[in-house]
């Protein structure tokens, strides 16, 4: 064990010597300083293990929001037109300023305080009573601290996932507020159920429809998927949309989004094992597997339809097979994680160039297409592979292993799943309508025709991407 | 003194280049344009979306030249830009009124 410190080696050959000088000359008379001595050790390997867990976990904090800043603000800012990058640059930059005061104030309470079955309470309003001690309720190993800085970072990313819909033509203002609002009715709520104490939803804190949910497939991805495919249908299509072509400016900038995404992933997934063990390895596995054979999933879909496979779809399928393993990261052993990410890539390439185009709706940068479709794919696929020799979840009263997933016996998880999937879809749906139609009414969702043609960035920020003027010097 | 405007293929640039300089022009303007004549663009796809692209990147080359060089010139162009394929580009031949060097106040031809 690497982690064990010098001073612990120190005390454990201290404690022999002394125990065998003592031995010849005392017998059972030091008991008591041999058992203050064990005592200390015992001290001394849980601080070792609480600095490997917490050294982990703050890592895979910044593994996730890396992946909002820059990935995913690369990802969605290479896809739109030039003139709109540092407009959607901003929907994710603008999440982490926002959701992260909001996430202070009130949000990490709404999300894991006690409360009711669907919404925490303000225990822990202004963070109060989050520090260095560990909630067992959550992780042992870690403090709370690091827990809710953790939680956070996903926090973060699932409103800017929605970005993705409404792309080039939302009002700045609206979508702060819309997103502010968001995290609260929404994100709280859904967290709540399927990760918080008494959580309606909760696998692992006794819920009563308990639904498998490892890092985010239904609170991160199916919500803001959904949520997505409300906003493309509400706000509407882009200014001559289908008729004009839209190709991203610079699929480079998205190429290297996509790369920092599957990175930070392994945080996002292998971080919710909550401690750096051996489900934390097997996460790990599972996320960069699944991602790998979506990819190939996608990429082969693509290569039999049109004769080329883009480079584009190849990182489309990559996270679209991140999304679908994201719930069932740690339940599923590799083989389960190569199967689930290539359906993915199957069924979200499927998603976003046949359906898409059949229902005519514009969501720009594909949000409901991967992450609503691949999420509620993934999480339904988390209920049939679901392996207790993974994740032994579910207990019996004398701690045996019971049957987690549908394939290692226990069918009753497929529909389970199919409930949390289904809350996750009306809350979604419900809340972002009405939050829509309150923003709406505040500040107008759209920007104006003229706006939307000369571009976000200038109107909305008074600023170009880039400036390659022939005459600067 | 005449203008040349030839627009041709990117790839031909180095060659028809170095056959002017051959030739004898001493000066020339190259911009890089976009356009296309009867040479259909390409088709991309995006997200499942067919989308044909009509406006080709092109190299459009100026140089206005003394009377007595055109042709020669003209030459050069036709043998270094051509690969016998639609989308090899054009050659546009117009009268100049005047060139004037900015340096000495040349006139005429001699400012070329």
């Amino acid at each position: 064990m690497r982690w064990v410190s010098a001073r612990t080696t120190v005390f454990f050959s201290g404690i022999i010597g002394w125990t065998g000088l003592l031995q010849a000359q005392t017998g059972s008379v030091n008991n008591a300083a041999i058992q203050q001595h064990l005592q200390q050790l015992d001290q001394a390997v849980a601080n070792a293990q609480l600095s490997a867990d917490n050294a982990w976990m703050l890592v895979c904090a910044a593994l996730v929001l890396m992946m909002t800043i820059p990935g995913l603000a690369l990802f969605y800012g290479g896809l739109v037109r030039k003139k709109n990058v540092l407009s959607t640059m901003m929907h994710s930059f603008a999440m982490v300023g926002i959701v992260s005061v909001v996430w202070a104030f009130v949000g990490y309470s709404l999300c894991f305080g006690s409360g009711t079955s669907f919404i925490g309470g303000l225990h822990h309003l202004f963070l109060r009573g989050v520090g260095a001690a560990p909630n067992p309720a959550y992780a042992a190993t870690i403090p709370q601290s690091t827990f809710m800085i953790y939680q956070l970072m996903f926090a973060i990313i699932t409103p800017a996932l929605i970005s993705g819909a409404f792309a080039e033509r939302m009002k700045f203002s609206a979508m702060a507020l819309f997103s502010l609002l968001w995290s609260l009715f929404v994100y709280a709520p859904m967290a709540h159920m399927v990760w918080g104490k008494g959580g309606l939803l909760n696998a692992s804190l006794g819920g009563a429809i308990p639904t498998l949910d490892f890092a985010g497939g239904t609170v991160v991805h199916v919500t803001s998927g959904v949520s997505a495919l409300v906003c493309a249908l509400y706000l509407g299509k882009r200014l001559h949309y289908p008729k004009e072509p839209m190709p991203p400016h610079s699929v480079v900038l998205s190429f290297v989004g996509a790369g920092m995404l599957w990175v930070g992933w392994f945080g996002f997934n292998a971080g919710s094992a909550l401690s750096a063990g051996t489900l934390a390895t097997s996460a790990f596995v599972a996320t960069h597997l699944g991602a790998a054979a979506a990819a190939i999933g996608w990429s082969l879909a693509e290569w039999m339809r049109n004769g080329k496979p883009s480079a584009l779809g190849a990182i489309s399928g990559a996270v679209a097979g991140l999304v679908a393993i994201t719930p069932a990261a740690g339940f599923v052993g590799p083989m389960s994680a190569l199967a689930i990410g290539f359906l993915a890539g199957l069924f979200c390439y499927f998603m976003v160039v046949k359906v898409k185009q059949r229902f005519g709706y514009d969501d720009s940068l594909d949000a409901f297409g991967v992450h609503g479709a691949g999420g509620t794919l993934g999480a339904i696929l988390t209920g049939i592979f679901a392996s207790r020799v993974i994740n032994p979840i579910f207990k019996d009263a004398h701690g045996n292993a019971l049957p987690v997933g549908w394939l290692d016996g226990n069918w009753m998880q497929v529909p389970h799943q199919l409930v949390g999937i289904a809350i996750a879809w009306v809350v979604s749906i419900v809340g972002t309508l009405v939050l829509l139609k309150i923003v709406d009414l505040l500040v107008g969702l759209r920007v104006a025709g003229s706006e939307e043609a000369e571009g976000l960035d200038l109107t909305q920020h008074g600023e170009e991407g880039y400036d390659w003027e022939i005459a600067a010097s | 003194m005449q203008k040349i405007e030839a627009i041709i293929q990117p790839s031909k640039l180095d060659a028809v280049k170095e056959a002017l300089i051959e030739a004898g022009v001493e000066g020339m303007t190259i911009l890089e344009a976009r356009g296309h004549g009867r040479q259909k663009g390409h088709t991309e796809f995006y997200r499942g979306r067919e989308y044909s692209v009509d406006v080709l990147p092109k190299i459009k080359l100026e140089l206005v030249i003394a009377d007595a060089m055109v042709e020669r010139a003209v030459q050069a162009i036709l043998k270094t830009a051509g690969t016998g394929r639609i989308g090899d580009g054009k050659i546009f031949i117009s009268r100049i009124d005047n060139a004037i060097r900015i340096r000495n106040d040349e006139r005429g031809e001699a400012a070329l």
